[in-house]
């Protein structure tokens, strides 16, 4: 316990000694990078500011994520369960996933223009939900047929099958994706909050500390960010071990 | 009809990419109501497919499978099976492994009655205490044994057992079959195994059937009728030396390693 909550803190902070005797050793402007300890001072200008905003990329990175998730199951039991719906959808979606998502954010927020969050949700969806479609598609295809015969031999639907065995045996699989995709679709959110003009959230506070060349505050952003994608990234693993943590146990 | 299992007539072929693989070709064999049945043959003649058209997993192309009188034509739920590989679910206990076919057949019992009757399997073949642990906590021949009250939690009439002891070591093994005769004692059954290992198929049938090369078809059926309780001696007396050579024999015809008239009487 103490390993695990102790160990991360003390790396912190030394991570951020370090940052700032780099800032100070070779007396670097704030114009050109800024230190930690500048950041509570931009912090508490505007504190509003982070509130607001960091909730809007919050619940647009949450929103895109759950419809990633219920697209990608959806795909995922498609091609799990039919090997002809596997062949047809494998290279399209592999295909769709290879566009550098940093491409398609202009195409999106010029035809949405304005309808920032739709845009932004729309993009932590399609960059997040490849993961999880193909995991949970390979989690069933790959489930071995005795485990199917001994609830099939007793007269099962398929329906119970999935419920009792192909879904919970896929959830770890699901669960390494999910914890990809929470991340892929905090950077599709910010993508899009940074290039659509006039937007909202973290991404749009760090494109105005641009503008305005506030380094302190774009750097603040960069902490914020880190934050909640580390508490994004935390609740996915408190789920896993809920759902999932008998499969931790098979590996001790 | 004679038998509680009866297969008569049963021809069976996959399709597959390279055109019809023939599998079974007119099999039939008759298993009587409490008897135990090893089904013997070469490496992939047919006998995992037999026991799937048993259970009702497939239907054959030809030929017909009855169960207690009825035609097989979908699984039913007084069929238990046991494959090689124990699957056991990761995610239950032993003790919700074994009840999970209570959760699928209908069944009167009452929660407490179906816990009751999976705690009684499970320390019948040696597994009591083991209730509460995880499958990956248990040794090989303690998963199979697990399997084993799995597939007889639910008292079907028919149990159907794929090599299930194929990956145990020869002494595991051995422990199994002691355990086998326990449960056949308070657990009627009537049975059908598949296995690779001819001293086990003498030890626990009172009827070995070899199945001859692809597409199987019965080639050989011996009877071991038994005197009382078996114990692992009785494998080492001059009778079960010569069951094991008229099998072994059997085995290399199937095989065709050598020739069907060099069969000599029993
Ligand atoms: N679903 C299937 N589709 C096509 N061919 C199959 C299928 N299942 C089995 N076969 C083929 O049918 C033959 C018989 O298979 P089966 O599993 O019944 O043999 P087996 O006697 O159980 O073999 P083993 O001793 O290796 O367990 C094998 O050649 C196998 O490759
Ligand atoms: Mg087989």
């Amino acid at each position: 316990m103490i390993r695990r909550i102790v160990v991360p803190i003390v790396a912190t902070v030394v991570f951020l000694v370090l940052w700032e005797l780099l800032v100070w050793f070779n007396d670097w402007p704030n114009y050109l990078m800024a230190s930690p300890s500048d950041l509570p001072a931009a912090v508490t200008k505007y504190w509003n500011l982070f509130l607001i905003m960091g909730w809007q990329t919050l619940w647009r990175t949450v929103a895109g994520l759950l419809i990633a998730v219920l697209v990608g199951v959806a795909f995922g039991m498609i091609m799990g369960f039919w090997r002809t719906m596997r062949d047809a959808l494998y290279p399209l979606l592999v295909g769709f996933n290879a566009i550098p998502k940093a491409t398609v954010v202009p195409i999106v927020a010029l035809i949405f223009v304005g309808a920032h969050d739709f845009n932004a949700v729309m993009i932590a969806f399609m960059i997040s939900f490849f993961p999880i479609a193909v995991s949970v598609s390979i989690g069933l295809s790959t489930l071995e047929p005795e485990y199917r015969d001994i609830l099939r031999s007793l007269g099962a639907s398929r329906s119970t099958i999935f419920w009792k065995i192909a879904l919970p045996k896929t959830l770890p699989e699901f669960f390494g994706a999910l914890k990809v995709s929470v991340t892929l679709a905090f950077i599709g959110t910010n993508l899009m909050e940074i290039v659509s003009p006039h937007g909202r959230g973290l991404g749009a506070l760090f494109d105005s500390g641009k503008t305005n060349s506030d380094y302190p505050l774009m750097f603040a952003v960069l902490i914020a960010l880190a934050f909640l994608g580390i508490v994004l990234y935390y609740v996915v693993v408190v789920l896993e071990t809920i759902f999932a943590g008998w499969a931790e146990r098979e590996v001790n | 009809m004679t038998g509680l299992i009866e297969i008569r007539n049963v021809t069976h072929a996959y399709v597959t990419d390279t055109g019809p693989l023939p599998v079974l070709n007119d099999l039939s064999l008759s298993i009587p109501e409490g008897g135990f049945v090893a089904v013997v043959g070469p490496s992939g003649c047919g006998k995992s497919t037999l026991t799937r058209l048993i259970a009702g997993l497939m239907k054959p192309d030809r030929g017909k499978v009855w169960l207690h009188g009825d035609i097989v034509t979908s699984p039913r739920s007084t069929v238990g099976m046991a494959f090689q590989n124990p699957v056991l679910l990761e995610w239950r206990s032993i003790l919700k492994n074994v009840m999970l076919p209570l959760e699928i057949v209908p069944t009167r019992l009452t929660r407490r009655e179906q816990e009751d009757r999976a705690r009684k399997l499970l320390a019948l073949v040696g597994l009591e205490g083991f209730e509460d642990k995880r499958p990956s906590e248990l040794s090989g021949g303690m998963r199979q044994r697990a399997s084993l009250c799995r597939a007889l939690v639910h008292q079907p009439e028919v149990l159907i057992l794929d090599e299930p002891f194929g990956a145990l070591d020869a002494f595991t093994r051995e422990d199994l079959w002691m355990t086998m005769h326990n449960l056949k004692a308070e657990e009627p059954f009537t049975g059908v195994m598949i296995t690779h290992d001819l001293r086990e198929s003498i030890f626990l049938a009172d009827q070995v059937i070899v199945l001859s090369g692809r597409p199987a078809t019965a080639q050989h059926v011996m009877d071991i009728p038994s005197a009382g309780p078996r114990v692992l001696d009785d494998l080492y007396t001059p009778e079960a030396a010569d069951r094991l050579n008229v099998l072994r024999r059997q085995i290399e015809i199937a095989q065709g390693r050598a020739p069907a008239n060099a069969e000599t009487g029993e």
